[in-house]
């Protein structure tokens, strides 16, 4: 379990991080979310024991990140940003070092290095330096470090930032293939990556918590949320379509896109609009090339509350 | 102590990966034999001793050591391995440590390597062989100094080439430090017991007594005082500016 009371990071006059609480439990893919400059990595810093916070304390699985510092990284797996290692070692040679770091000896050892180099696909690059090799396998690496001694705990900073999609959706499902397990906090910028992994986001703007949500949660705070879409098939009857859905009761607002002859028709707040909506198709004879129901825009959430 | 252990030999291991280390090594045996000979005048001397080659290691370490110590810290926080290193289950302390001492092994090997040097001697002449030994101590001491100082200067920078640049001087005022030159900037204002304090931590004086085969608990424990309060020094300095 990964616990915060008040966390507070000042540099100086700069706030980094303030009054962060929150409390992760196992099985949580937490999603840490928030601009540049937010606060998520002295957060995340603060976790792993590399930045002392100001006030305020935390504990990982128990051990406090203050007093019982070494424990607390023991069970902790962290993947700093940008993954910095050292790039002059072999991957043999650092992963090696790693697993020296972190105790792991015997059967255990070469056990746990053996499955992070094939779970990891490192079994090809175990003899290059690591300054040779591309930007995914160096990430990979960087994961393999993290989880080499099978922490209780994962805190990864961006781990697929700078990654091709390919790439992004390889670590994303060794991620979810974690998550039973482990309780994983990732932080990200990339939206529809809280989607893909995380059973809960958290949004941090200015160094403080200003969501903590699921992600469906979050969405349906979308303006969005249940909004209709529909695309004409024939843009001549867009005039007529537009003044039919505006009088509808139960539409808010509307938005018309004529470059693809499509109507997003925003509710009322609680209303069910579709099945009005299709109705009013049929009975007006539009021709739809599409019509869907929106769950919710989670950027524009993230843009209204971090803004 | 394990933990000292695996990062020292890690340590160690990456200056044989790049060519540092035997760049340093072939400048250093070039240079101390280039001193011996031309500047310290071996063979004119007519005497059997190693005095002529240990006279010039103040003056080699000046600008040798802080070349190898100005990547210790300023590296590890320009590429952000600091990070990596520092969230493993190791503490600061042990982390200075195990690099400070991968180092002074690495100087340590570059030294012993001047022993065609004392072959030379010895079939040459009949040398104090207790008084070489006590010199090569007094010059390993010496470099664990510089090392250490030079550790300080680079964890308080990003950057190795202003570590290197701050090693130089700060091992330069302590090399000096019983001399006017350093001496005449405290002369006009401060008390003389600090003028006597700053003078007895020369590097040159303590240096001159081992290199002559005298070895004085004194300036053991000089050195072993100095090493530990850069040491700690660059604990602090880390400690407050590692996440910069």
């Amino acid at each position: 379990m990964i616990k915060t009371e008040h966390l507070t990071k000042r540099y100086g006059a700069l706030t980094a991080a303030e009054d962060v609480t929150f409390q992760v439990e196992p099985g949580e893919v937490l999603g840490f979310l928030g601009p540049n400059g937010a606060g998520k990595t002295t957060t995340m810093r603060m976790l792993a024991g590399f930045v002392t916070p100001t006030a305020g304390t935390g504990s990982i699985c128990g051990h406090d990140i203050g007093s019982d510092t070494l424990a607390a990284k023991s069970a902790l797996g962290y993947l700093p940003e940008g993954a910095p290692l050292y790039g002059e070692m072999t991957v043999r040679g650092f992963l090696a070092f790693i697993a020296d770091l972190r105790a792991l000896e015997g059967e255990r050892r070469r056990l746990r290095l053996a499955h992070v180099i094939e779970h990891l696909q490192l079994g090809s690059v175990l003899d290059q330096t690591i300054e040779t090799l591309s930007k995914g396998f160096r990430r990979r690496v960087g994961l393999a470090q993290a989880i080499v001694h099978d922490p209780p705990v994962l805190i990864l900073d961006e781990p697929t930032d700078g990654l091709d999609p390919n790439q992004k959706h390889e670590v994303r499902a060794l991620i979810n293939d974690m998550a039973r397990d482990k309780i994983i906090v990732i932080s990200t910028h990339i939206l529809e990556e809280v989607d893909a992994v995380c059973t809960r986001a958290i949004i941090i703007a200015r160094g403080r918590i200003v969501a903590d949500d699921t992600p469906a949660g979050l969405a349906a705070r979308s303006r969005y949320h249940n909004a209709v879409s529909m695309q004409l098939a024939d843009p001549a009857q867009l005039g007529a379509a537009r003044a039919a859905v505006a009088a509808l009761p139960a539409v808010a607002d509307l938005e018309v896109s004529e470059r693809d002859a499509r109507l997003t028709a925003l509710p009322k707040a609680g209303a069910t609009i579709l099945p009005a909506l299709s109705e009013l198709a049929a009975r007006q004879g539009l021709k739809l090339k599409e019509l869907h129901l929106e769950s919710g825009r989670l950027d524009e959430v993230f843009r209204t509350i971090t803004a | 102590m394990r933990n000292v252990g695996i990062i020292m030999r890690r340590e160690l291991a990456s200056y044989f990966a790049t060519p540092l280390a035997y760049v340093f090594i072939l400048i250093f045996l070039v240079l101390a034999n280039a001193f011996t000979f031309y500047l310290g005048g071996f063979y004119e001397r007519g005497q059997a001793d190693l005095e002529p080659f240990f006279t010039f290691h103040p003056w080699l370490y000046l600008f040798l050591i802080p070349a190898v110590s100005m990547k210790l810290w300023a590296e590890e926080r320009k590429s952000g391995s600091i990070e990596l290193l520092m969230t493993q289950p190791v503490t600061l302390r042990e982390a200075v440590t195990a690099k400070f001492l991968a180092a002074w092994v690495f100087t340590a090997l570059a030294l012993f390597l001047t022993f065609p040097l004392w072959i030379t001697v010895n079939f040459l002449g009949k040398p104090d062989n207790g008084a070489i030994l006590a010199a090569y101590l007094g010059s390993l001491l010496l470099a664990g100094g510089f090392l250490a100082i030079g550790s300080c200067m680079s964890a308080l920078t990003r950057s190795q080439v202003v570590a290197f640049i701050l090693g130089v001087v700060a091992c330069f005022v302590f090399l000096l430090a019983g001399f006017p030159l350093v001496l005449d900037v405290f002369r006009s204002w401060a008390p003389q017991a600090l003028i006597d304090a700053i003078a007895s931590l020369s590097f040159l004086t303590h240096f001159q007594s081992i290199e002559k085969g005298v070895i004085d608990v004194r300036d053991l424990l000089y050195f072993a005082m100095l090493i530990g309060f850069f040491l700690l020094s660059t604990g602090i300095a880390l400690e407050l500016r590692k996440a910069d």
